[in-house]
């Protein structure tokens, strides 16, 4: 059963306002980048937060399922691939417009999330991993087999996406903000979608499937929702990643994005929203930092996460609480 | 046309036998150890340049397939023993990261070992060379072994998972986990033989696919995916499910990519259909895989749902 | 009030016929005691009723409409609620989420994304009426994970009156509850016999023979006799099979 998925998947009970809190924090300090890296005259770093916000989006619409619906989707950089190609395909018949673009993402996203979810919640625990992961996988030899967006070497785009018929996107600067206010208006939706009715019945199926069977409600039409909902938020990190990258590839929906999503949401803490916020940045500074020092960052991230997961299983947000506790005591 | 489906009828099963033997532990250990492994991909890899390093030392494919085995036996017990173990009582998300991890550190730890230039293993002298098959046709022998070893592992397994008293305990524990431990079984040690078994199966298949592929870091990933594929459509924990998946999905992944334009063009004109088959040939596989899970949620053998 | 009508219903797990055709009437408005020894199949019985496991055959007809092929979920819409033997609570939920979730089952859409669900006025004095009968309002606020076990038993029932059936089934509501909580909790009970039909599982034989209207005793799958409490406390046949061992074990 999905309950078995996640044990300690339940978040501590928070009170709403420190979700909103450290999440208007992480905000703020966004905000102040650009400035700061003007007074550095390091244009790099706008580029970087770009990134970063546009990840920072994927991976609190993956919590949305995971922490909130205790799905485990290891296919979820197939919505980033179908974000990034709705911007190089429609651009390349000319439609610039983002909101289009946009647009034609979460319709690929919906109607994908709606086949391959249905069928993949027809499972549980093990099975809905290895399927997501299956179809994730589906879709990225798909875009790998698309020689008119050069397949498995990629696509630049010609130009970046126009908001409201202006080029303004082209500076790197509104870009980051355009992300940055996108990522403040999806979490605010997220936020609000937690805390509705949908919401709770979704957390009620992640905590016990078989008592919210008993008070009559189907678990499979709610994280059905939940699945689409979160697959089409996905999508729209994907059009601000193809921008930020200006150019578009297969390897933005392989499967190791997808675990680095998940880990993005571990690594914050699950089932808070603003801890996804967080994770991204965490993990791709981290990321940064390690490929600063060495080529083989990879094997230093990932002795990182194995040893996160077998000493703090809770994330870094269980880490320092964990000290913070020790310290308390000593 | 008859020549080219046979051909591709061998190339289909020679890597359905394949798939076979990483799926077989792979599909055990979730279905007895409740464990998400995405790390079985790279033992396949880590067999592949065992081998390719102990023929090399010592001039022999033989040997180093000899020397290969209880490498792999101690690759497993080790991987077991350090972090695998610790995983059994943690939950899937926890599995799914720690295995990601252990992905990330064998791929990059094997750039540093061997290096990223792709190594070749000879073919053994006996093995190489064709036989003729029928009329001009002609086939690797090599390849015929590689079916011939892989059903012979398969039999194998057969008789040990349906004749001795290991084999109960797993068919026990791959339906019910409870009754195992309720038979008082050391499951630690159940536990440890089952992984370690599945490692060397998929250190096995890697180092027997070696003389006829470059032996890269890339190589385990795509065989990961495509064996969970034939571990879901088979049903988790059934070896027999990981047998007919892994010939059924070879066999659509190796035919259909040659024989699916051919039938399009019966359809469509020549350039829409090779465009169209070329789209649709790797998204095959996952097409059969919905439909089979659309149909049989617990797939073609699974007990549990 | 409503009526269940139980007719030949089978259940077996492989050789093991856990439910051998049986057959009840369970009248409007009474209260149907069904008591058993240990493994007589009660749970299971409990289980197929509600729609959490499915019957191999038989049939099952709520106010003389069939529910048999329905699902859990629409049994409970049509009134049908459960009680869990072993507690099934959101552990991370609130006392008062636990219950206004079930509210919410049976008010409007669930369907609904944006108005925040805690400051919805009428479901939550729906799931205070509803505690405060289980008597539990005093331990709104508290977190469902941090209740006692009679707590939990007690949020178990207002969960399912929030449900607003119209059959209760009640499995072993009194599990684990001992001395005065028990007394309280079987004079609570009491108070709802007015109000729904009730179907009852239950160990404490007190408690079965002051509430209920009829006893049935399921003895291996199989009903062995029905009637009033007395009937059936004077049945030879359940004396031998069910009654007198269970005094022996009482003393």
């Amino acid at each position: 059963m999905a309950d078995a998925t996640i044990p300690h998947a339940a978040p501590m009970r928070r009170p709403l306002a420190g979700r909103v809190k450290a999440a208007v924090v992480l905000f703020a300090i966004f905000a102040a980048l650009p400035p700061v890296a003007a007074a550095l005259d390091d244009p790099f770093f706008v580029l970087i937060g770009t990134r970063i916000l546009a990840y920072a989006i994927a991976a609190m619409a993956l919590d949305l399922i995971l922490g909130y619906g205790a799905m485990v989707s290891f296919g979820h950089a197939a919505y980033l691939g179908f974000g990034t190609y709705a911007v190089a395909i429609l651009s390349s018949y000319g439609v610039h417009d983002i909101f289009l673009q946009t647009a034609a993402a979460i319709l690929v996203s919906a109607l994908f999330a709606l086949v391959t979810g249905a069928i993949s919640l027809r499972t549980r625990g093990v099975y809905f991993i290895m399927i997501t992961l299956a179809f994730g996988q589906m879709a990225f030899f798909f875009f790998i087999s698309l020689s008119a967006y050069g397949g498995d070497d990629g696509y630049g785009l010609a130009q970046r996406s126009t908001l409201l018929g202006s080029d303004m996107l082209e500076n790197d600067f509104a870009l980051f903000y355009a992300t940055l206010a996108t990522l403040v208006a999806l979490f605010w939706a997220c936020h609000r979608i937690v805390g509705s009715r949908f919401g709770r019945v979704l957390t009620g199926i992640r905590e016990n499937p078989t008592r919210m069977e008993a008070i009559g409600y189907s678990p499979f039409r709610f994280q059905l929702a939940a699945f689409v909902i979160s697959g089409c938020m996905t999508s729209i990190a994907g059009v601000f990643l193809a921008n930020q990258a200006e150019f578009v590839s297969p390897a933005f929906m392989s499967w190791h994005r997808s675990g680095e999503l998940i880990v993005m949401v571990v690594l914050g803490g699950i089932g808070t929203l603003s801890g996804a916020i967080g994770g991204a940045v965490a993990a791709l500074l981290l990321e940064e930092a390690l490929g600063a020092l060495t080529e083989h960052w990879r094997l230093w991230f990932g002795l990182f996460l194995v040893l996160m997961v077998l000493y703090s299983p809770n994330g870094i947000a269980g880490l320092v609480k964990q000290v913070a506790n020790r310290g308390r005591k000593s | 046309m008859t020549n080219l489906f046979v051909l591709q009828l061998l190339n289909g099963v020679q890597l359905g036998v394949l798939l076979f033997l990483i799926a077989a532990g792979l599909t055990l250990v979730f279905g007895i150890m409740d464990v998400v492994n995405l790390a079985h991909g790279v033992l396949y890899m880590v067999g592949a340049y065992l081998i390719a390093t102990f023929a090399a030392a010592t001039g022999s494919f033989w040997w180093g397939l000899a020397l290969m085995l209880p490498a792999a036996v101690v690759v497993g017990l080790v991987l077991e023993w350090v972090v695998i173990r610790r995983l059994y009582a943690r939950s899937h998300l926890d599995q799914v990261l720690a295995t990601f991890g252990l992905v990330m550190i064998a791929s990059e730890a094997v750039k540093i070992i061997w290096g990223v230039s792709p190594l070749a293993v000879p073919m053994p002298e006996i093995l190489s060379g064709s036989v003729p098959l029928m009329g001009p046709l002609q086939y690797p022998v090599y390849r015929i072994a590689i079916i011939v070893a892989g059903l012979a592992v398969a039999a194998g397994l057969y008789v040990v998972i349906n004749h001795t008293r290991i084999g109960m305990l797993l068919r026990a524990g791959a339906t019910d986990r409870m009754m195992v431990s309720a038979l008082g079984v050391d499951i630690g040690r159940l536990f440890a033989v089952v992984f370690t078994l599945g490692a060397v199966l998929a250190c096995l298949a890697g180092a027997l696919v070696a003389p006829i592929l470059s032996v890269d870091t890339g190589m385990g990933e795509s065989v990961l995916i495509l064996t969970f594929v034939v571990v879901v459509i088979g049903g988790i924990g059934s070896i027999k499910g990981a047998f007919f998946g892994a010939i059924l999905v070879a066999l659509v992944d190796t035919l259909g990519g040659v024989f699916g334009p051919i039938l399009l063009r019966e359809v469509l004109d020549p350039a829409a259909a090779g465009q169209a088959g070329r789209m649709l040939a790797p998204m095959l596989v996952y097409i059969l895989m919905a439909l089979i899970l659309f149909a049989k949620p617990a797939g073609m053998f699974g007990g549990r749902g | 009030m409503s009526s269940l009508e139980i007719r030949h219903l089978k259940k077996s797990f492989g050789a093991l016929k856990v439910t051998d055709d049986v057959s009840l009437d369970v009248r409007s408005g009474e209260l149907h005691a069904i008591i058993g020894p240990n493994g007589a199949g009660k749970t299971t019985f409990i289980s197929q009723l509600s729609g959490q496991l499915a019957s191999d055959s038989g049939d099952i007809l709520l106010d003389g409409q069939s529910i048999m092929r329905l699902s859990m979920p629409k049994r409970v819409h049509l009134g049908l609620a459960r009680s869990f033997q072993i507690t099934q609570v959101l552990p991370h939920f609130t006392v008062l989420e636990n219950v206004a979730v079930a509210v919410q089952a049976r008010s409007g859409s669930s369907f609904r994304f944006f108005s925040p669900v805690a400051g919805d006025a009428a479901l939550n004095a729906r799931a205070m009426a509803a505690l405060g009968e289980a008597g539990l309002a005093d331990r709104a606020d508290v977190q469902a994970s941090a209740l006692s076990h009679g707590e939990h038993r007690r949020l178990e029932l207002a969960i399912a009156l929030a449900t607003e059936p119209r059959v209760l089934l009640l499995d072993e509501p009194l599990a684990g509850v001992g001395g005065e909580d028990a007394d309280a909790f079987v004079a609570g009970l009491a108070r709802l016999k007015s109000r729904f039909t009730m179907v009852l599982i239950e160990h404490d034989m007190d408690a079965v023979f002051r509430l209920a209207d009829r006893v049935s005793v399921l003895v291996y799958g199989r009903i062995i006799a029905t009637g009033t409490p007395e009937e059936v406390r004077s049945d030879p046949q359940v004396r031998a099979a069910y009654l007198g061992e269970e005094e022996e074990e009482v003393a």
